[in-house]
């Protein structure tokens, strides 16, 4: 029992800690994707968020000391998400461009912005370590029960448990409120809603905005938990997983929540199970590529069909039929 | 209609010119000496971190700065850098310093394998010179290094310094290139004490930073207190990993060594510093070598250099003065003797390793 409480120990906070910027970065995708919004641009958000996350704690970490610089950071991370994220908006909803490629647009917008800005500030190809890390912790008096203190309360971060709680706070913002309802009519059915009143471009900037939101708090997240730094390279393909995240989760926010901890798991597992007597035997290969293989038979087997929001990616046309 | 189509190419052209600007600004300066006439028209063009990336396209450019104030030569004029901000710009910007009549352009870094392939079979007369990987052809000097040799003394430093004789390597790739700096590792590990436990894993990336503090975090977990990283940002990781264990419980021992270049900075958190040493890879001694070398006329074209102790290709950092201290320092120089004068030949693949492990008993 003990042995099994070790390797949960050993999993299940490294999995947690590399799930929470993919679960915040795929409610944000959640968001814009219920609206009728392909939010490709992810990946770029997110890059966007560790650019500025990491900036603004280089720049105010002697003014603001160690324990408010990561939050800080990740609140203006967020913001400047948003407005980034408003171009995507701009181009799919007011230009009515293709979703997809205004989407990779972003994302190589993002990582020039970031690099070019970079190059003007700090005068280099990359910036140095922050100070301002976001550190792990005990949570006071959870971290105290027995068995799950230890395995999900003890070095734990803040984020992994206000992710938790936001997926629970969007799905009950999607689901049960008067906006939730308009937002999804949107991504069902534009036509329909704009009939009973909703103004639809509305509803779509507001959900790319709040995905660029927290895709940039997801960026600035996983900066300030793994990379330290802002390179070409410090956000590479999380984006992209989170994307992969919302529709193994079906677009809806609890489901994403458990697809970003499911890939955690498996990531963590490939990584720490020749660590784990049970796996030790498996040869390092297999464990390498088991996040791949269980994703693709979890979305054969566990989740059936994926159905996507029926209007996503066509653009409204008021009166148009 | 059209308007769609305007703002994205807007967008689209943006981010092009975004990511082209970040081009070089040059600094005039008065020399009261006159340029040696003897002195090659020397280039770099560097990968995507550009000449002030801390690692090897600044060490580069520091060789090649070196070799103009030693030859009183004019940046833009006499040698220059040209950076590539992404894949694709690393042809154009070697064709572009060839038509510009440099005479010895120097690709940094194994991304540039194909592209200085390309360029050099097409301009037979240029000079070339490829750093940190192997290339064909016979007008293009491959510049390597004996990571090997440096990866063994930082194994005998961390089989100094570590309490709990358990300690790790994370890998990029498992490659052969990174191969050699296990190897060397762990041989530098065992020369010192046998019966230290090395932990080799491999991350399968050299970007993902998430990947690397998980690995990072089950090695600590299990009792490691040394890691020796090659994993380049992955290996970032391993830094915020140690830093935080070290940041909420300041007595605990954990040390990382660093790669490539001096990685003191990223070690430090609060007034503590995690980085034992770095293994360093002089890229800059290398890039005025060859370029002397040319300049006398012994261009090593289609040659395998390897740089190594020896010849100060190869170095150790001793930046974190607490942490690496005199025994340990004095321990390496006996080590670094040894393997100078050849008393000790470092293994550089795992069967030389097998061998050399098999003669330590």
């Amino acid at each position: 029992m003990s042995a099994i409480i070790d390797v949960l120990q050993s999993i299940i906070p490294s999995a947690f800690m590399f799930a929470t910027p993919l679960i915040f970065t795929a409610l944000g995708g959640v968001l814009s994707e219920r609206s009728g919004i392909i939010n490709i641009g992810l990946e770029g958000l997110m890059i966007m968020g560790a650019f500025v996350g990491v900036i603004v704690n280089l720049e105010l970490y002697n003014i603001l000391g160690s324990s408010l610089t990561p939050w800080v950071s990740i609140l203006i991370a967020a913001i400047v998400g948003a407005l980034f994220a408003s171009l995507h908006a701009i181009a799919t909803v007011t230009f009515r461009a293709d979703q997809v490629v205004s989407g990779v647009a972003i994302n190589f917008l993002a990582l020039g912005i970031g690099l070019f800005l970079i190059k003007q500030i700090y005068g280099k190809g990359q910036t140095d370590m922050v100070q301002g890390m976001l550190r792990s912790t005990d949570i006071p008096l959870l971290s105290d029960i027995p068995i799950i203190g230890p395995i999900f309360f003890e070095n734990t971060y803040y984020t992994n448990w206000i992710a938790v709680i936001l997926a629970f706070v969007v799905w009950y913002v999607i689901f049960k409120t008067p906006f939730g309802l308009r937002l999804r009519s949107v991504g069902e059915h534009p036509f329909a809603a704009d009939s009973v009143g909703i103004n639809v471009n509305r509803m779509r900037y507001i959900a790319v905005m709040l995905s660029g939101f927290f895709g940039g708090a997801g960026g600035a997240i996983f900066a300030l938990t793994f990379a330290g730094n802002f390179y070409q390279g410090t956000i590479s393909g999380q984006g992209f997983i989170a994307l992969a995240a919302v529709v193994f989760g079906k677009w809806h926010p609890i489901g994403a929540l458990g697809a970003a901890l499911f890939f955690g798991v498996a990531q963590s597992l490939s990584v720490i199970g020749s660590g784990i007597p049970l796996l030790q035997n498996i040869p390092s290969v297999y464990l390498q590529i088991a996040p791949y293989v269980l994703t693709i038979l979890a979305l054969v087997g566990l989740v059936g069909r994926a159905e996507a929001p029926k209007s996503l990616g066509t653009p409204f046309v008021k009166g148009s039929r | 209609m059209k308007k769609r189509y305007l703002f994205l190419s807007l967008m689209l052209s943006l981010s092009m010119i975004l990511a082209a600007c970040g081009g070089s600004d040059s600094g005039e300066s008065q020399k009261d000496c006159e340029p040696d006439e003897n002195a090659i028209k020397a280039g770099i063009v560097t990968d995507e971190g550009g000449v002030d990336d801390k690692s090897f396209n600044q060490s580069a450019w520091e060789g090649l700065q070196a070799y103009g104030e030693e030859y009183c030569l004019e940046k833009g004029e006499h040698f220059d850098y040209a950076q590539s901000n992404q894949d694709s710009e690393y042809e154009s910007n070697i064709t572009r310093l060839t038509q510009q009549d440099y005479e010895l352009i120097f690709g940094i870094g194994y991304k540039l394998l194909d592209a200085l392939e390309t360029v050099a079979a097409q301009n037979p007369d240029s000079k070339y010179a490829l750093v940190d990987d192997v290339a064909e052809g016979d007008n293009i000097a491959s510049v390597t290094f004996k990571e090997h040799q440096g990866s063994f003394l930082v194994g005998v430093a961390a089989a100094l310094k570590t309490e709990t004789d358990k300690v790790g390597f994370v890998g990029g790739m498992d490659s052969p290139l990174i191969n050699k700096f296990e190897v060397g590792f762990e041989a530098g590990v065992k020369s010192v004490d046998p019966t230290i436990e090395v932990d080799v894993r491999y991350a399968e990336t050299f970007s993902d930073a998430g990947k690397g503090r998980q690995i990072a975090n089950s090695m600590y977990n299990s009792d490691v207190d040394v890691i020796y990283h090659a994993a380049g940002g992955a290996g970032n990781g391993v830094f915020t990993e140690a830093k935080d264990i070290k940041g909420n419980n300041p007595d605990q021992s954990v040390w990382v060594i660093g790669v490539d270049r001096d990685q003191y900075e990223e070690g430090q958190v609060d007034d503590h510093n995690v980085t034992l040493t770095s293994m360093v890879k002089r890229v800059d001694v290398a890039v005025q070598d060859v370029i002397e070398r040319t300049m006398s006329g012994d261009f090593p074209g289609g040659e395998v250099i390897e740089y190594g102790l020896s010849d100060n290709g190869i170095s150790i950092a001793d930046t974190n003065e607490d942490a690496y201290t005199d025994e340990i320092a004095s321990t390496v120089d006996e080590w670094k003797e040894k393997i100078e004068n050849g008393d000790v030949s470092v293994p550089s693949n795992h069967d030389e390793l097998d061998e050399y492990l098999n003669n330590l008993q």
